[in-house]
């Protein structure tokens, strides 16, 4: 077999990830906090106010990140979500609904922080232009998710129910993107692309790259280490298990 | 450095925006600390009340 596809398989084994994640868990929250120094150090200091919203439009570096992350822990999660009802990989229903609540935390922040950015440069907490109203319902599909979730008391059922309901909404991912220009209201339209040029100086730019690439390898973080503790709870019957576990007193077995 | 935390008068939006990243980030970076190890806790309870169940 080709050893990528053999390495797969091997990562598939609850005992495996649970150690791969564990190896890895420090190194990504390292690079987490270094990136997010030199991007918040460039978002503050370096890059320049905005000639027209002065200093508030500093508020994109936590927003635009958070966005993105939103929907990129949907994508993710879905995707896992997919896999898990069609081929019944434990570790992919671990995966995917460890990402739900990191995915609601980013899609939280992007709320409260446009909410912030939205007083002082539109006059309003809130409206309900096409983009707020989508990204409110991409929140209320998170909560759905994790609600489904602990709804049910098989784990593994409930996993896969809410699985199936988080491959239902993804039809809310194309309308969170295009929102802003199928409905042209309030949001303004991306001036970031990865396909052609970004409309923003290179000055502006960085910074946001940069906290991109750190909310990118927290959000892995994040995920790992849930999913290491989701495993210890679906196979605290299992041997390996109870070998982390500290030595049982075993004077009267 | 008062300008720079005055903000030019953006300071409560741009500083409550930070503060909710960071607080918001960092309780969902210790979420899992917690529940692992509560998760282990409760094995390791489970198990030993199941061995003094056998020796009983």
């Amino acid at each position: 077999m080709n050893p990528l596809v053999l390495w797969f398989h091997k990562l598939g084994s609850p005992p495996y990830f649970y150690r791969f994640a564990g190896r890895w868990l420090p190194w990504l929250y390292a690079i987490t906090l270094i990136a997010a120094a030199v991007g918040f150090y460039g978002a503050l200091f370096t890059a320049p106010a905005d000639y027209q919203q002065g200093d508030s439009f500093r508020i994109m570096y936590v927003h635009v990140p958070c966005a993105w992350m939103g929907l990129f822990a949907y994508l993710f999660m879905a995707a896992n979500g997919f896999v898990a009802l069609v081929w019944r990989i434990k570790l992919s229903e671990t995966l995917a609904m460890a990402s739900a609540p990191v995915g609601a935390a980013f899609t939280f922040i992007t709320l409260v922080t446009g909410s912030l950015w939205g007083k002082p440069t539109w006059g309003t907490w809130w409206t309900w232009d096409a983009r707020l109203t989508s990204e409110l319902v991409l929140l209320f599909l998170y909560f759905g998710v994790i609600g489904l979730y602990h709804a049910i008391e098989d784990r593994r059922q409930a996993a896969r129910a809410a699985a199936f309901l988080a491959l239902v909404g993804i039809v809310n991912l194309p309308i969170v993107h295009y929102s802003v220009i199928w409905w042209n209201t309030l949001h303004q339209a991306q001036t970031v692309s990865l396909i052609g040029p970004s409309k923003i100086a290179p000055s502006m730019l960085w910074p946001l790259l940069v906290l991109a690439f750190a909310t990118h390898v927290y959000f892995f973080a994040s995920v790992l280490a849930r999913s290491r503790v989701a495993l210890l709870e679906l196979e605290s019957g299992k041997d390996w298990v109870r070998a982390l576990l500290p030595a049982p007193e075993d004077a009267h077995v | 450095m008062s300008d720079f935390f005055a903000m030019h008068g953006y300071a409560f939006y741009v500083w409550s925006a930070y503060a909710v990243f960071a607080v918001v980030l960092i309780a969902d970076a210790l979420a899992p600390v917690f529940a692992r190890r509560r998760a282990l806790r409760d094995i390791t309870a489970r198990l030993r009340r199941a061995a003094s169940r056998k020796t009983s």
